[in-house]
């Protein structure tokens, strides 16, 4: 079955979205991730969505509900990279995407996770996480 | 308005909604929108295929390009035989689902398309049109 890789980085799981999803694909990388959470125990998700076109309704919802049920598995999610063409389009859609963290991109959104876990004396060599994430 | 290209592009699953986003793309590109045009073009589209494959049972989409004089347009008719839609005011609310959706797709498509046509008979089937000019 087609899918969506999940890396793993110390406490966080990042996904990289490269593809134009239909919605199986999003709701198996929903559930995925959501098992990933609870089997490894991570503390942070990054989804980075800087190479998709567009999020419409169904997408926003997935990255919603990610970042839902891995509040209550006590991990913390951020969306980064959303291009400003896809920002503007989710406003006038309607979507606000409440509850979703969002950063510029995949180095600002690791410090955004690492900052919510309070670890300020991150170990230097994971500090270089801004080399493109292979999926 | 004189038509330029029509093609008919089937929504009978899920992997269907991809491709009518993918051929909008290419059809907003060809007549020259700006990012952000072919941004909220593409996503109202996609709204409208999902509605049609889920609640319509599937159907098609005619997509049209149009040249007028300097003016260029994209054109995109959703059909579909389903059960059709009994109060459209209802359906056309922010919020309102009768799936397990937010009910943002039809109002939200209709605020990022220029113009947005809507008909529907119970019992018959929904029609809904967008279309935007360059
Ligand atoms: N083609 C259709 N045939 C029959 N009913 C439809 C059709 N399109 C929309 N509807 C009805 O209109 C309602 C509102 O549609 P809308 O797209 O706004 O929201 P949604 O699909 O329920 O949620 P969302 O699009 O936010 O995921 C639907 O729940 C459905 O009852
Ligand atoms: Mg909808």
């Amino acid at each position: 079955m087609e899918r969506i890789p999940i890396l793993q980085m110390g406490q966080f799981l990042i996904v990289t979205i490269q593809v134009d999803m239909h919605d199986r694909l999003a709701l198996t990388l929903q559930d995925d991730l959501t098992s990933r959470i609870s089997a490894t125990n991570a503390k942070g998700v990054l989804i980075d969505i800087s190479a998709l076109e567009i999020v419409d309704s169904f997408i926003g919802r997935m990255l919603a509900n990610i970042s839902g049920m891995a509040r209550i598995l006590d991990a913390q999610t951020v969306v980064t990279g959303m291009q400003p063409a896809v920002a503007i389009t989710l406003v006038e859609l309607g979507l606000s995407l409440p509850g979703i963290k969002t950063a510029l991109n995949v180095e600002r959104g690791m410090q955004l996770l690492r900052a919510a876990l309070g670890d300020r004396q991150a170990d230097p060599e994971q500090d270089d996480v801004d080399a493109p994430v292979e999926a | 308005m004189p038509l330029s290209k029509r093609d008919l592009l089937p929504i009978r699953a899920e992997t269907d909604i991809v491709m009518v986003r993918q051929a909008v793309r290419k059809a907003c590109i060809e007549q020259g929108f700006s990012l952000v045009e072919q941004t909220k073009f593409v996503t109202a589209a996609s709204e409208i295929a999902r509605n049609t494959l889920e609640y319509g049972g599937g159907g098609e989409a005619a997509l049209e390009t149009h040249i007028e004089g300097v003016r260029k347009g994209v054109r995109i008719v959703f059909t579909d035989q389903g059960p059709g839609i009994a109060d459209l005011e209802q359906a056309m609310r922010d919020g309102f689902t009768t799936g397990g959706g937010m009910g943002h797709g039809l109002g939200g498509a209709k605020r990022l398309v220029e113009h947005f046509e809507i008909t529907s008979t119970p019992g018959v089937g929904t029609t809904v049109a967008i279309a935007r000019w360059k």
